[in-house]
């Protein structure tokens, strides 16, 4: 079905699934820290930023059309940024790592702001479509009238990716290494006395984490087109958080479903109100007060009971 | 032939000695218990020898090797597990998980994130053996909150068990089990334990637990040692009857 997708919905949609998909591999990441090593990390923009502003600047400044380059030089940078802010970050945890992350991710906010002679400030910068490559140079999307051809190409490109994020990021959870990841993240003390060293793991859990989320920057700035400071701006780690909240954090397939629901949600909300904060900020009250373990994990949850 | 051994270890809590200047030793191949009072200073004596705690003065050696200040990581690949007076296991992990986490851990392996730990079968095998033994076999694919107490007791002990070091300390391994599983549990522990070579130090209070299954008991008052011998020799011991069981010998 995701195959035939674009040929059945069209332009738009196939553009509002592949903005999902893209989110979708932040969510990965991001639940890597929260559903696996029990880690909040109100941060997270700071990766979706790096991978996008690195896509920018070295188009802008490297003159780099070459997507597979991108994701090089993005995931280089994504990782770089994540085990510098891993070092300060998973010493802590609870609310002294959320309120960590969310600083440490305010200040290239303010970075992006201050530095707009290259960061082009709150004008951002522009990755357009037309001067982009897939596959090595094979596909390319000269002319404005390319747009649909480049959303279908992007959708497929987008989905192999999302699909192979996905194998790795399952692979890594029912790992040895996974394993070990939820053991600190269900009994701290336990996992130190096998010889888990805690903040080496989690640290670890902090880079992997950072490179899905700056991957999923690096994908979803062509679709957007342009890279302004909102991308590390606090909002955007908050929808990640309830990327993972409305899915349900505590299994795998949660945070994909809600980043990709959650996408349609805020869309369709700001189509029909000029309230849609308000409209969204009700389902999360709705979401935490009566569906905790979110929408995949009360449907599981269901599923066992009237087994 | 000595396996560990601390040197005028002291552990003060302001003005409470709960460690006061404690030579201990244990040989190779003994089933020790631990006794005393609440208070007493033996679950302090497990956590400096474990690194749980840092002493304030004394050494502790495994072996020949200085151990005094080396992190819990370094003490465990010296040979030196420990169970907690409280169930400490992996609560949303299988039973299977918890077993298997210790061998992963014991082996190096815990870094390996490109295929699924089930696929590792020797790691597996070993497990499922290993929950055999403890006769927790059958519940392998539990959640480990989902056991009982009595069965959680022995996951725990067998978490241990399962770093196969060269020193097991557990810590009241019977605490909050009725009087029948508490004799299962000793049995199981005793024999698996002894089974496996393991030189093992058991916190308990119960003293017929202590009589029953130990090779030496050593007897800690106000943070030092009030006496230390063979089962025997410490039942008839005047100052443990009066200290620690209330009566006269």
């Amino acid at each position: 079905m995701l195959l035939a997708f674009p040929a059945l919905a069209g332009t738009y949609h196939t553009q509002l699934l592949t903005y999902g998909l893209t989110l979708a591999i932040a969510a990965l990441g991001f639940n890597l820290l929260l559903g696996y090593t029990g880690l909040l990390s109100f941060g997270h923009s700071a990766f979706l930023g790096a991978g996008a502003y690195s896509v920018a600047l070295m188009m802008r400044y490297l003159g780099v059309s070459s997507m597979e380059l991108f994701i090089l030089g993005g995931v280089v940078c994504s990782a770089a940024l994540a085990a510098l802010l891993g070092v300060v970050c998973v010493r802590h945890t609870r609310i002294f790592f959320a309120i960590l992350t969310l600083a440490l991710s305010q200040v290239l906010w303010t970075l992006a702001y201050k530095f707009f002679w290259i960061t082009g400030g709150t004008d951002g910068l522009r990755v357009p479509f037309s001067q982009l490559s897939l596959l090595g140079g094979l596909v390319r999307f000269p002319g404005a009238d390319a747009f649909p051809k480049f959303i279908t190409s992007y959708y497929y490109y987008v989905l192999a990716l999302f699909c192979v994020c996905t194998v790795l990021m399952w692979l890594i959870v029912h790992s040895p290494f996974g394993k070990t990841l939820q053991a600190i993240r269900d009994n701290e003390t336990r996992a130190r006395f096998l010889g888990v060293r805690i903040w080496r793991y989690r640290w670890y859990a902090f880079l992997v984490s950072g490179i899905f989320t700056g991957l999923a920057g690096i994908l979803w700035v062509p679709l957007n087109g342009l890279v302004t400071p909102d991308v590390l701006y606090w909002p955007q780690s908050g929808k990640i958080v309830f990327f993972a909240v409305l899915g349900g954090f505590r299994n795998f397939t949660g945070p994909i479903v809600g980043a990709v629901l959650f996408n349609y949600l805020e869309v369709y909300a700001v189509a029909v109100t000029q309230y849609w904060q308000i409209t969204l900020g009700v389902i999360l009250i709705v979401l935490v007060t009566f569906l905790p373990a979110g929408i995949v994990g009360s449907a599981v949850r269901l599923g066992a009971k009237l087994k | 032939m000595t396996l560990l051994r601390t040197q005028a270890l002291k552990k003060h809590f302001g003005d409470t000695r709960a460690v006061d200047g404690v030579d201990f030793v244990v040989n190779e191949g003994e089933f020790l218990s631990l006794v005393g009072t609440n208070g007493a200073g033996k679950t302090t004596l497990v956590n400096l020898i474990s690194a749980f705690l840092l002493p304030d003065s004394g050494k502790i050696f495994i072996g020949d090797r200085d151990i005094t200040h080396a992190p819990v990581h370094q003490r465990i690949r010296a040979g030196i597990a420990r169970s907690f007076q409280l169930v400490n296991l992996f609560d949303d992990l299988s039973v299977l998980d918890n077993v298997a986490l210790s061998i992963f851990a014991r082996e190096g392996k815990t870094r390996r994130f490109l295929a699924p730990a089930e696929r590792d079968a020797a790691v597996t095998q070993e497990a499922s053996g290993l929950l055999e033994q403890f006769g927790i076999g059958a519940k392998a694919q539990a959640t480990a909150r989902d056991l009982a107490q009595g069965e959680r007791k022995l996951l725990d002990v067998a978490v241990a068990y399962a770093l196969r070091p060269k020193l097991l300390f557990l810590d009241e391994p019977t605490s909050g089990v009725s009087t029948r599983d508490k004799a299962q549990i000793m049995d199981t522990v005793s024999s698996v334990v002894r089974g496996g070579g393991i030189t093992a130090v058991v916190i308990e209070h119960d003293m017929d637990v202590v009589f029953k299954y130990s090779d030496r008991v050593v007897v800690m008052h106000e943070g030092r040692f009030l006496a230390d011998g063979p089962p025997e020799e410490i039942r008839r011991n005047s100052d443990v009857a009066k200290y620690l069981l209330g009566t006269d010998v």
